[in-house]
């Protein structure tokens, strides 16, 4: 925690620095005689510009961006987890009405209408009242909070596209620049804005992390945080801020209708790597400055793409293969653990089939066989399909499994276990006879206990429970597989027993 | 309610507050109503130190609320808590609380150990990070209640037992006198029911005051040596032995006959152990 405190102020600090060592470079001089060698190679050398930062320009805009980025995926990281994602949408959306009426009073009053303060004051006054419609439609009516949502995100920004057709149409100031808020465009922005949205994300990120724990409690248990006497309302407050800030700032490199983007998927795609909060933090604020970075940089490149989409294209990226290849939550290693579990569960299943075909024949035959003792039994193919409903193609496949593992030895057709084999299949035999009884003598709280994979009962119930379930099932079957464990012999108070199992 | 102690705390509220400073909670006149509808009403009564108290009633009796309305998470319509002898903002450190665990979502990333630690936030003070000496505080919580070696485990990989357990450690750590806990019991296992008794009789020994809401009538007597039995109102309080009769479970519970042979049987086998 320490160091990670000490990790992310260094990081903040550098950035800082990064900063102002940017804005206070002077644009780096063209001499005339490389402006005069310009040929054919011309195209690629300002791809390399761009992409080593040697433009001024580029430069900060790239690092605003990848600022941006960071700071969205921290705060994001909360919103998420607070269900309070949509939020930042219907915020953004509901700017577009501020920045324009913003324009078209200050064209009015003979000031320059595109002048970023006035434009982000605009935006700021309006959003925040999109979600002060929110909130009072969700506390007035029985409206739930998405349909809140959905009407005054819709209506605000159609306000917003009306209002921006009237300007249009007025004599005074060009409009022109207005529909980048929409799409975003960083070409339309000036060292002073960026200077801006670098501040912005700065004191963003440094509030995420002075109040981490804060935010954290906030999130996952906000009752708990409240009886503790820490002023919820005001925290939710901050963080609510957090999102307008980012919103807002975002507005002019990522537009409107993506400002989103930035809260949301860099704070899901961290969801799939970890399940800690701190390293979700740090994924979601890297990914979100990895994507701001690219995304501005092939933004310069073609200067005909709009930074906004390209960001939240990279964006895309970053989540699909985070989705895909996360290590506690993506797609694969999901579908490995469920391909490794039905391997698992049916490698279960066919070693207890063959012991219990056995365990009948020796009881119908009241042969005088050690239980435990592999005595070269076998079964074949035909009575092992007509135990389950498994297709043959399934069983031949656990078979062949079990064959190489050295569980099973195939002669023919006969199937016969190995000594290991036996060992095996009377343990999961138990184990699925103890889980079996669990789930009926402890029925009211057993569904959120039973682990599918019967390995782990003496990881999950306690050695009471069981030893109190290896009672019951030495009354129930005439052979009881021995445990392979040393569970102890401890008895069973009373008091203990679930109610109703007295009878 | 309670005509002879109301004079008392209004005509001689100094002398009061001053001699009552040791009652863990005392509830007084506590009305409690959810837009037009009253959720408590009337709600009067003192918690003896050292006891442990089952709050037993009906579901929607108002016994969430009632946990609620003393930490001041609900507004109240009417009444006055104290927390001994003071606001419950004054004595905050001193009372402990265990929500019902259905209350946050168990698929946040946390593990065991960062839940146990959030019980320390207030110590720990705002911005300051987490250190060594609170982690160690928490592991020796998890410990008490018998789930150490969980401590790194996701929270969503845990029982609901352990669930449980992991939310009576987080109040645990403060070391408070007072701990208020929402159905501890519900759907846990035998071996967790066991150990959260324990963890109470401990408390007890060590003088400290829990108020415990239940839902189980026949472990009522064997658990709690004082209880609250509430419907809205508070239907009668006191020691279980005089408090817990058939007729007063009649007044909570309305005409529930079964209900109430299991609880005169409980309490048969309460008097034969005793």
């Amino acid at each position: 925690m320490i160091s990670r405190r000490c990790t992310a102020a260094l990081t903040v600090a550098c950035c800082a620095l990064l900063v102002c060592s940017t804005l206070h470079a002077q644009p780096s001089p063209v001499s005339p005689r490389s402006i005069d060698k310009r040929t054919e190679s011309t195209s690629w050398n300002q791809s390399l510009r761009v992409i080593f930062l040697r433009d001024y320009n580029t430069r900060v805009v790239v690092f605003g961006t990848t600022l941006l980025g960071c700071a969205g995926g921290m705060v994001g990281s909360f919103t998420l987890l607070r269900k309070r994602a949509l939020m930042g949408d219907a915020l953004s959306h509901a700017t577009l009405p501020g920045i324009v009426l913003a324009f078209i009073i200050a064209t009015r009053f003979g000031l320059d209408g595109k002048s970023l303060p006035f434009l982000l004051s605009g935006a700021t006054v309006s959003g925040l009242l999109g979600v002060g419609v929110i909130l009072l439609i969700r506390q007035r009516t029985r409206l739930k909070e998405d349909t809140a949502l959905g009407a005054v995100l819709s209506v605000f920004f159609g306000g917003g596209l009306a209002l921006l057709s009237v300007s249009q149409q007025m004599q005074q100031g060009h409009v022109a620049g207005l529909e980048s808020f929409i799409y975003g465009k960083t070409a339309s922005m000036g060292a002073h804005d960026i200077r801006l949205i670098m501040l912005a994300a700065i004191v963003c990120i440094g509030i995420c992390l002075l109040l981490f724990k804060e935010f954290k409690l906030l999130c996952f248990d906000e009752e708990f945080a409240a009886s503790r006497g820490f002023p919820v309302m005001r925290l939710d407050i901050v963080l609510m801020a957090l999102v307008v800030t980012i919103c807002i700032v975002g507005l002019q490199a990522v537009g409107i209708v993506l400002v989103i983007a930035l809260l949301i998927i860099p704070a899901a795609a961290a969801r799939f790597w970890t399940d800690q909060l701190s390293s979700m933090f740090a994924i979601s604020g890297g990914l979100g400055a990895l994507g701001g970075m690219v995304g501005a940089e092939i933004s310069a490149l073609f200067s005909r793409l709009p930074s906004g989409a390209m960001i939240v294209l990279v964006y895309t990226l970053l989540f699909s293969a985070s989705m895909l290849l996360g290590r506690r939550r993506g797609v694969l290693i999901r579908g490995l653990r469920r391909l490794r579990l039905n391997r698992q569960i049916d490698r279960q299943h066919l070693l207890r089939a063959i012991y219990e075909l056995r365990e009948l024949t020796i009881s119908a035959t009241r042969n005088k066989f050690e239980p435990t003792r592999n005595q070269g039994f076998d079964v074949d193919r035909m009575q092992l399909l007509a135990k389950r409903s498994w297709s043959a193609g399934r069983l031949g496949t656990a078979i062949r499994r079990a064959v190489r593992d050295g569980l099973v030895r195939v002669d023919g057709d006969d199937i016969t276990l190995t000594d290991e084999g036996m060992v095996e299949a009377a343990r999961l035999t138990r184990q699925h006879r103890l889980w079996e009884l669990y789930l009926i003598t402890y029925a009211e709280i057993a569904p959120s206990r039973v682990d599918r994979d019967a390995d782990a009962i003496e990881h999950v119930l306690e050695p009471e429970v069981i030893s109190e379930l290896e009672g019951l099932l030495a009354r129930r079957y005439t052979d009881v597989p021995a445990s392979p464990h040393d569970l102890g012999t401890a008895s069973i108070s009373p008091s203990l027993r679930p109610p109703g199992s007295e009878a | 309610m309670n005509p002879q102690r109301a004079t008392s705390a209004t005509n001689n509220d100094a002398g009061h507050s001053r001699e009552s400073s040791d009652i863990p909670l005392s509830v007084y006149d506590l009305t409690v109503a959810y837009h037009r509808k009253p959720v408590l009403w009337d709600v009067g009564f003192d918690v003896p130190a050292g006891a442990l108290v089952g709050v037993v009633g009906p579901n929607g009796a108002g016994k969430s609320t009632l946990l609620k309305a003393v930490m001041d998470l609900i507004p109240r319509a009417s009444g006055r808590i104290q927390v001994f002898g003071k606001s419950y903002q004054h004595n905050r450190r001193r009372v402990g609380y265990v929500p019902q665990r259905e209350t946050v979502d168990w698929d946040f990333p946390v593990d065991a150990l960062d839940v146990v630690t959030m019980g320390l936030y207030s110590e720990i003070g705002w911005c300051f990070p987490i250190r060594k000496k609170h982690r160690d505080i928490a592991q020796d919580a998890l410990n008490r209640v018998g789930i150490g070696d969980l401590a790194h485990r996701q929270i969503s990989q845990l029982s609901g037992g352990q669930q449980q357990r992991t939310f009576l450690a987080r109040a645990l750590v403060q070391d408070a006198d007072l701990y208020l806990m929402d159905e501890p019991f519900a759907a846990v296992d035998a071996a967790t029911e066991r150990a959260i008794v324990e963890i109470l009789r401990e408390m007890k020994e060590r003088g400290k005051t829990a108020i415990v809401i239940h839902h189980d009538l026949q472990t009522v007597p064997e658990y709690f040596d004082y209880v609250v039995l509430l419907n809205m109102r508070v239907v009668a309080h006191g020691p279980t032995n005089d408090i817990f009769t058939p007729e007063n479970l009649q007044k909570t519970y309305g005409g529930r006959l079964t209900l109430l042979d299991q609880v005169s049987e409980a309490m048969r086998r309460r008097e034969r152990s005793l």
